[in-house]
Order: structure tokens, then sequence, then C-alpha cells
């Protein structure tokens, strides 16, 4: 396989995962401050934060209210993490592997863009986001889906899978990182207001809420929650389980034992981690440990199997890692 | 052209009551290739024509918006791109009516191109040899002198089979008495074959039933074709021989068709900076694995960009050494270079004397008379009658350059006088053929437009010519000139055996 083919196919999948992330984030935000009352409401802001665009959104706007915020998310092209961008990205991508992409799911990946870009009003006005997004996930889900399905299995494979993996290891120590800042205990002891329903809303941006109760069997709280999302082997968007993931890929492919022992020591830093002691800040230090450790892997997959002289066709970019909350 | 998303069929336009009336069809005057004057259908479209007339306008428009549809989910596309929004794609426009030819036509002219593109072949060896052509005064010493696109690097190398021009596309016309000619032959990196199998495609899609009826002959067999004349010239004798499809990259407008044809035959998608010589001159790719040989290359790239070593050293989509490389025999380019010294328009007006030399056999499919304003007498004779003729560069192809006399105003014809004076040898002129045309929609109605028809053949261990090829249509009333990159539109070419 091509290095310039495999590196097209990881970001293809990495982009495609994550305008799904963006998606289920926006929808998710939208249904939590429809449910809290207004003093409480955390607002949009940590959605940029999430998305790692703090920078960027600032200097393009001076509020954070929810349609600048929304717009920035979904449709701004300057937004290299938006879903249109996102879209468009993982479609050049798939345009310079045709020949490895099957055609029905380039046709899928080419419509969606074509959906994502025509339906742009839809997306922004508060009464049709609902629909425009849930089109995007579905969309999403679909061309995972028929590559899972008729794709070969081979090393491009695995290189799609990594792709996907990464991405959501990295969504996930986000979203933690940044929705837990404000939602800690205060110091007299007090749960925060609505704490179910944030912790709820953590949850289902990683459409995790159905898994966590048929798998923990209790109530919705921090630890359990975090344990859940970090820890478990069989949630697909559960942080160690991306990681087992990304091992059997590595399995696979040639030239991988320096990778493998990497991923190997990421795996430990989580199932090892005592999360229910980590109270604010060293949860912070830890999420930012295991954010440097995920980008360090998508650099060692570069250098191992994509290095080449010329420039990769679309901007490539892994984001930029959170600064401190 | 645009269908949004969920907009489904188009609302209907026009009466609902209204059909295609053939009657009323205006091919006064022209060589209709679907209708005889008066509206009568000629052998092989009666069929068709009698079932276009049943449906009613808001069918017709259905089946219109629902090709568009196919072709925009396909992303059949032919591409512009700019600095900001990163591409954007044209649809290629397509009429859903089709062109057919019988086969009985069809099985002469396909002898024709066989017996034409294996001369040509003959001539591109003669000419990187001994040049006995030359010698034995068939074709001018002095022409060969000034061909752009003869390549001294190429002298004496002998590729395999002896064969230079792998994969050609020839342009035919047909003149309103009915006559094919040959029109230009494209040597180099002819493109368009990828269309001429997504419009069926589309059309499948489009019509089913009309494909229920025995008769239409598939075209679907070309890639396998492809990959099988590739693998005939692989220099390593090995049971599966790695081909690779060079491109310029997703910047070029014909990138789809290089992505297409790499998918369809299973090979490697490649650019310059994934292939690199080594010091043994064997060609590699860089694979997640390490470097992988290479045999054979199907090159979407021009000669003069295809090794900066051995042609202009800025390039940056070739790959070092390639030359090299192809020269000590280790990789098989296809087309080699140097093939473009016969797709030249003054080599075309021999072609007829080098059939006729090399293979002892008159031309099956005649070339349109052709003026060379090199020769003093032909030039005197175009400059007089330059509101009468089409003026063509030697080199360019895409349409671009060109005078049509009749069209032209004063001013521009006296700009070619000059040019033509300047450097005769780069202009060939030749007779303004009425193209023939064939029914496209217009407007819920059948309006003749002007058509030409580009086959490809292959040449391998054996020659092989698509089931018709890439029909070219000119959208604009009266417009001649078909080439996509200006307003051109294409159909599906439909070879019948029998009555469809």
């Amino acid at each position: 396989m091509l290095s310039r083919v495999a590196e097209n196919i990881y970001w293809m999948a990495r982009y495609i995962e994550r305008a799904e992330n963006t998606a289920r984030l926006i929808n998710v935000n939208t249904n939590l401050l429809l449910d809290l009352p207004k003093d409480v409401r955390p607002g949009w802001e940590p959605l940029i934060h999430i998305t790692g665009g703090e920078e960027l959104y600032h200097s393009l706007h001076e509020h954070s209210d929810g349609r600048s915020v929304v717009r920035f998310l979904v449709g701004d092209l300057k937004n290299p993490a938006s879903i249109l961008s996102s879209i468009a990205h993982a479609r050049e991508n798939a345009r310079t592997i045709r020949d490895i992409v099957p055609r029905e799911a380039w046709e899928q990946v080419n419509e969606l863009y074509l959906m994502v870009k025509g339906q742009l009003q839809a997306g922004l006005s508060e009464r049709r986001r609902y629909d425009y997004l849930k089109s995007v996930i579905l969309g999403a889900q679909q061309i995972t889906g028929m590559l899972a399905g008729t794709m070969l299995h081979d090393f491009g494979y695995d290189f799609l899978r990594m792709g996907r993996n990464l991405e959501r290891a990295d969504m996930t120590t986000r979203i933690i990182d940044v929705r837990s800042a404000n939602l800690l205990p205060s110091h007299a002891g007090e749960l925060p207001p609505f704490e179910h329903a944030q912790w709820m809303s953590v949850l289902k941006s990683l459409t995790a809420y159905q898994m966590y109760r048929r798998h923990m069997q209790v109530a919705v709280r921090r630890t359990p929650v975090l344990l859940f999302l970090l820890q478990n082997r069989q949630f697909p968007r559960a942080c160690y389980h991306c990681l087992g993931e990304v091992e059997s890929c590595l399995r696979e492919l040639p030239r991988s034992d320096l990778l493998l022992r990497g991923v190997a020591r990421l795996q430990r830093v989580v199932s090892e981690a005592r999360i229910e002691v980590l109270d604010h800040e060293p949860l912070h230090a830890f999420l930012d440990d295991l954010q440097v450790g995920l980008a360090e892997l998508n650099g060692q997959i570069s250098a191992t199997y994509f290095a080449h002289d010329g420039q990769p066709v679309a901007a490539q970019e892994a984001r930029p890692a959170q600064t401190g909350t | 052209m645009f269908v949004g998303f969920g907009a489904g069929a188009a609302e209907a336009k026009g009466d609902p009551g209204m059909t295609i009336k053939w009657r009323d069809y205006p091919a006064k005057g022209l060589y209709d290739e679907l209708m005889r004057p008066g509206g009568r259908a000629r052998e092989g479209a009666r069929a068709l024509c009698r079932y276009l007339s049943s449906l009613k306008d808001p069918e017709i428009e259905e089946r219109k918006a629902a090709a568009e549809l196919a072709i925009q989910a396909m992303g059949i596309t032919f591409t512009v791109y700019s600095q900001e929004g990163g591409s954007i794609d044209r649809a290629w426009p397509f009429d859903i009516i089709p062109r057919i030819i019988t086969r009985a036509e069809w099985d002469g002219i396909e002898a024709g191109l066989k017996q034409r593109v294996q001369a040509l072949n003959l001539f591109i060896d003669d000419l990187y040899h001994e040049q006995k052509v030359v010698r034995d005064g068939v074709f001018p010493a002095e022409l060969l002198a000034d061909s752009a696109n003869f390549r001294e690097q190429c002298v004496g190398v002998d590729p395999p089979l002896g064969i230079w021009a792998h994969i050609c596309g020839s342009d035919l016309v047909r003149d309103k008495d009915g006559t094919v000619y040959v029109l230009e032959d494209n040597l180099r990196v002819p493109s368009g074959v990828s269309y001429m199998l997504e419009n069926r495609q589309v059309m499948k899609r489009v019509f089913p039933e009309l494909f229920d009826v025995r008769g239409i002959l598939p075209v679907d067999e070309y890639p396998s074709q492809l990959y099988d004349c590739l693998a005939s010239i692989s220099p390593r004798p090995v049971e599966h021989p790695e081909v690779v499809v060079l491109t310029p990259g997703i910047y070029n407008s014909a990138y789809f068709e290089h992505a297409y044809l790499a998918q369809q035959m299973g090979a490697e998608l490649v650019e310059g900076s994934d292939l690199v010589v080594g010091e043994d001159d064997c060609v590699y790719m860089r694979t997640i694995e390490g470097p992988a040989r290479v045999d054979v290359i199907y090159r979407r790239i021009d000669d003069l960009f295809l090794d900066p070593e051995a042609f202009q050293p800025d390039s940056m989509l070739g790959v070092a050494g390639l030359l090299r490389a192809w020269k000590a025999g280790n990789v098989a380019l296809a087309n080699a270079p140097g093939a473009g010294v016969a797709d030249d328009k003054v080599v075309y007006s021999y072609i007829p004397d080098i059939i006729k030399y090399y293979l002892d056999q008159d031309a099956i499919i005649p070339n349109v008379p052709t003026y060379l304003c090199v020769d003093k007498t032909q030039r005197q004779h175009v400059l007089a009658n330059l509101d009468k003729l089409v003026v063509k560069p030697a080199n360019e192809s895409g349409g671009y350059g060109m005078l049509v006399g009749p069209q032209a105003t004063r001013k521009e014809r006296e700009r070619f006088a000059r040019l033509i004076r300047k450097s005769p040898r780069n202009y060939i002129a030749q007779p303004m053929l009425t193209l023939s045309t064939t029914p496209t929609l217009v407007d819920h109605q059948a309006e003749p437009r002007h058509v030409d028809l580009r086959p490809f053949i292959l040449s391998g261990q054996e020659t092989y010519v698509t089931t018709g090829g890439l029909t070219r249509v000119a959208l604009r009333k009266g417009s001649t000139v078909v080439n996509s990159s200006q307003g051109g539109g294409s159909k599906d070419t439909w070879i019948v055996d029998g009555e469809v």
C-alpha cells in the first residue's frame, strides 16, 4: 500500500469521525440548555474549548452566543474543525483514493458533502438544526458501515480504523476534560446544581447513556461515568477500548514494534489510573498527559508509515491540544 | 444544473400533454445520426425514437433530472480548482438521448482504426530507428526536423513489442454526405474513456427498460482490456506485474479519469512523489512496507514533465531518472515517450501514405483533406480561401487556437494570415465539414446538435477497439465545438446489433 494512500485513508476516517462527534456535541448541548435554568447554563463557550478552537473563535467573534458558536462549529470554512471543513477534507482525501474506497462509499462521502453544504441554512436554524445534525451523524455512520461491509479488510482498513479510534479517544478525553471542570463538588461538599443532567449530557455527547445504564447499573455520578468513559473495554467510545482497537490494527501492520510499545504504555496509563481519587487538578493533568500521548502516537504513525517528500493533499491537522481550563 | 438535496424529481415544466414530435424535427440539410429527413428514424434507432415520443414532457423532465442526480451522486466531474474553496466540480454535461451506430457500420470503422494504429506504431518505431520512411521519400525529412514532439532522447530505444502508442484516441466525424473521416489521432495522453463508461452507467440507471431488449453492445470490458494490454508489456515476465497509473494529481482536469481507471483495473494510482528510481535503474513506489518494484506505468503526464533529468528540469510532477529506467528496459511506459511525434496534424496529412507504405493497403477510413501551410502552393490556396477553411495549429489539442473561417471576423482572419506566414510549419487547413447532428434534448424537444466520436484503440499483445466510444456534442445551437473545456457535452453511444 502506498504511503500517501495510507495517509489519506487515515485522515479521511479521522475527519468523518470528527464531523460526527461535533454534530453530536452540538445536538446534546442544545438539549442540555433547554433542560437547565438560566443561571446554571454553561452556554456555548465549552464547545469551543472542546474542539480546540478558542483562539481562532475569539479572533473572529466577540461574543459566545449560540448563533455565532453554532455557525463556527457547523459551517465556517475558516474553522478547520467545523463540520463543513471536516467533511470537505474527508472528501478531498477520499477523492485521491478513489481506487481504494469502494464506489458506494465514495458516493456516500460525496452526497454527505453536498448535503452538509447545500443544507447549511438548516443547520444554523434552531428549529431545523436537530434534523440537519442527525443527517450528518447518520451519513457518517453510513459511510463507516459501508466501508466495514464493502472494503477489503486489508492494511487500508487498518489505517481507517486507527484514524477513527484515535479521533474517538481524542474526543472522549476532550469532552471529559472540559465538561468535568464545572462539574466539581464545591468546597462545602455540595453537589453542583443539576449535576445529574450535566453528567447525563456528557454521556449523551458520546452516545453512551444507554450503554452506561445497561452496563454500570448505577446512578449517573462523576466517578462511575469517568470509569465508564475511560476504562471500559467494551464501549466503543471509551478511551481504553479505542486504544485496544488501535493496538489490534498495529498487530496486522508491518514495522509496528515501536508503535505497539507506545500503545501498551498508554493503555497502562488509562487502566491503572485511580479515577475515584482524582480531584479536579489531578484529573486535568491526567487527561492532559493522555492527550499528549495520543498526539505522540499520531506523530509516530505518521513518521513510520507516511514519511514522504511531497505535500499531503488536504490540510491534515491534529487539533491544538487544549490549554488549561 | 444543481439538483438540491431532497428536491427529488424537478417540478414538471411544460405542457404535460406534449411529447417529442419527430415529424417537426428540423434535420433538413444536415446528416442526422438518428433521423432521416421527414421524421423517419434510421435503421437501429426506430425503437428508441418511438419510445422517446411515447414519453410525456414531465416524464422526459423526470429522466433528465434523474440523470443529473445520478451524475452528481456518482461524482462524475470535471474539475476546476480555485484557491479559495478548494475544488469546484462541474458536473459532466450529459444529454440523455443516445447516439446510435449500427454494428455493420461499426465493424468497418473498427477495422479501419486497427489498420491506422498499426501503421502509426510502425511509423513511430521507424522514425526512432532507421527512418526508412524518410529515406524512401514518403515522409519529408524537413517536416521531421521541425516536429515539436520528436524526442531525441528516444532514438534507438526498443520498447516491448515494438509498440509506442498503446492507447490511442482517434476523433471521428461524419460529413453531411454521410462519410466518416478521421479528424485527428491523439497519441499522447488521450482522455475521455471514463466518461464513455460512466455515461453508460447513467443510462442504465435512468432508462433500464431500454436495455431489456437485446442488441445494445456492452462497453464495460475496457478496463480489463486496458489492464491486459498494460500487463502484456511488462519487462519482468511475472504473473502479476505491478501496473500503476501515474497522474499529475487532483488538480488535473482529468484526475477523475485517472482515479477511475486505476480503480477499475485494480492498479495503484500514483503521483510522481510516490515513485523513485533506484541506483539499479529500477522504479520503486513508496509503500508502508518500504519500496516496491513497479513494472508498467500508464502515465497520464505529458512527455516534457515525465522526468526532470531528461526533460524540463523544473517539473514537479515527474520522477527523476524515469527515462533512464525506461531505456534500460526495467520499466514500461504507456504511451512511450516520443509517441506524440505521430499525432502532429502535419503528420496526419501523410497517414494514408504511411498506411500504404507499411501495410501496402489503402486507408479504410479516409482523412479529411488537409492543406499543409508549409507547402508553398497549398499555403497560397489556404491564404486565398481563409473564409472557407478551418485552420488549426499543428501541435495543439483541445480545440484551442483554431480559426473557423466562415464564422470568424475579418480581423481574426487577418491575424491568422500573419501567423501562417510567420510559421507555416505550425498550421494546417481543412475544408469546413458540416458535422453530422443527433437529436439532443433542448427544453423538452429534440433538436439537432453537432457531434463527433472518440473511440479508443489499445495496442499490446492484441489490438482492441472500444465498442463505440465517447460521443461529444456541441450543446450550443449551430456550434461545432465539442470540447468539454469549451461548452461541449456528451452522450451515451450505442452500437446496436439488429433493431432496438
